[in-house]
């Protein structure tokens, strides 16, 4: 046996970004309770996000959308034994430390929940645990990064079944990382503060050719297809909110989603997973919605 | 020059491809039976295990990746890779059922207990480099017991086993595929250079 004392290093960033470097190539599900969360563990997520309500139910609903009943987030967390996330308000530092108490394996800094700080996000380098944040466009998502998000998803439109605003924020994303590879130091300072970005962190991003963590697709993704595009776009793997348990067959579902994630380069094998999976979820069209309706326009 | 394949299935398997393109390895993606043509050796990366088999037990990987072992391929598994290598897992999920060891997932508690340390691996002075290693664990599992055909290589300061080695099968609870280290890369490479020579 070896001897003398180890240190262990506890919630650095490189096991915080870590976790979701072990989610690339999966798809993250809502859950509200645990047999949902057993569903979709069976079904092959890598990953379950505990719920009150998923975000179809919280727009038909209505009202303050808030961080779910512990007692709740306990069940599901009881249920599987694959990571567990869930949601806190933006800028909610104390729901974030009560889901740090909890022990849930990542917190989801959410626009889906009802804003608590309209200024200001966490800092949240300060927590052990991981965070997630949506982003729609490069110059978000560093600011994300720069308060210590470990993980960056598109905001998308959640809760609508329509995968269109992913698809805008993923390409505005992937599109400035594209172009940022082009410039020079010189403009790269400028384009910092026209995207309102830290510069190291642009100058970062550009020699990495991607987000210096890891991108995962959200918001209104519903079928295999869905899920195979946003991986088409470059996306490192897709949460699946209201799609799968607001459909007619969710383990069907679910697992075909996974299917098309693994193998989204593959159409004959998407032909084959996307056969009779019965009703998707009802969709909503997102130009029919209101500004006060879009939950993507929240956060700053 | 050898052809490294990676199960591509899900997880963190393009930090394995870079790793081993640093070493100028030829890899090559793994996620249906076919892809494992020609492959000298074979890592299963960290993700998770359960998603990970059950998708190599939708898509009819698991006997050919018994095959390949059966036929000497070395194959290395780190953290998910290492429990879908181990036989005995204490609870129903697929796995290959490939090293003599019993693991047990999710060891050291859930992601705020995940931890970096460095580890003395004596081992490592077979490729002439034995200084301790930066290991990365993320949610990691540990390995209970392991069999006698099983070596030992690494051990965390209170005796936990977190790396073995069964004759090409090679097992680490941490992911040097997250850290700028390539020795364990190397110590694989070796491995496999060892096999294809046989």
């Amino acid at each position: 046996m070896m001897t003398g004392e180890v240190q262990r290093a506890y919630g650095t960033v490189t096991v915080k970004r870590g976790l979701a470097q072990m989610l690339k190539g999966g798809v993250i599900m809502d859950v509200t309770n645990a047999e949902q969360a057993q569903i979709a563990e069976e079904a092959g997520a890598v990953a379950v996000m505990a719920l009150e309500r998923v975000p179809a139910d919280i727009r038909a609903h209505g009202g303050v959308a808030r961080m779910a009943d512990p007692e709740k987030i306990l069940e599901i967390m009881e249920a599987v034994t694959i990571p567990v996330m869930a949601k806190c308000r933006i800028g909610h530092y104390m729901e974030a430390k009560i889901l740090e108490a909890l022990g849930v394996d990542f917190i989801d800094e959410s626009e889906v929940l009802t804003p608590a700080d309209e200024q200001y996000h966490i800092n949240k380098w300060e927590f052990k645990v991981p965070f997630v944040c949506g982003a729609r466009d490069l110059g978000e998502a560093l600011r994300r990064i720069a308060e210590g998000a470990a993980m960056i998803r598109s905001k998308g439109e959640a809760g609508t079944g329509n995968v269109v605003e992913a698809v805008r924020h993923a390409r505005a994303i992937m599109g400035a990382i594209r172009r940022i590879q082009g410039m020079g130091e010189e403009e790269l300072v400028a384009y910092a503060k026209e995207i309102g970005a830290p510069y190291e962190l642009v100058l970062e991003t550009r020699r990495l050719g991607r987000l210096p963590v890891v991108l995962f697709a959200a918001g209104g993704i519903a079928t295999p297809a869905d899920a195979a595009l946003m991986m088409w776009l470059g996306m490192d793997g897709v949460f699946v909110g209201s799609g799968i348990f607001k459909s007619e067959n969710p383990y069907k579902r679910a697992r075909a989603i996974v299917e098309a994630v693994t193998y989204w380069q593959e159409p004959e094998i998407l032909a084959m997973v996307s056969r009779n999976l019965g009703e998707p979820m009802y969709g909503i069209d997102v130009r029919q919605l209101t500004e006060a309706q879009r939950l993507a326009l929240r956060g700053w | 020059m050898v052809r490294i394949g990676v199960l591509g299935l899900q997880g963190d398997y393009l930090e394995h491809h870079q790793m081993l393109r640093r070493l100028n390895v030829e890899t090559v993606d793994v996620r249906l039976p076919s892809h494992l043509e020609g492959v000298d050796g074979l890592i299963i990366p960290g993700g998770e295990s359960t998603t990970i088999g059950a998708l190599a037990e939708r898509y009819g990987l698991m006997e050919p990746l018994r095959r390949i072992a059966e036929a000497g391929v070395p194959i290395w598994g780190t953290c998910a890779g290492m429990i879908f290598l181990a036989r005995d897992v204490g609870r129903p999920q697929p796995t290959l059922g490939l090293m003599d060891i019993r693991v047990r997932r999710n060891a050291f508690g859930r992601q705020i207990d995940s931890f970096e340390a460095d580890l003395e691996i004596p081992a490592l002075a077979r490729i002439g480099d034995p200084r301790p290693f930066h290991a990365v664990f993320i949610r990691a599992p540990l390995i209970e017991a392991a069999g006698p055909d099983v070596e030992v290589l690494a051990r965390l300061e209170d005796g936990t086993i977190v790396a073995a080695q069964q004759g090409h099968l090679l097992a680490t609870a941490f992911h040097p595929e997250l850290t700028d280290d390539t020795r364990f890369h190397r110590y694989f490479l070796e491995i496999v250079r060892q096999a294809s020579r046989r």
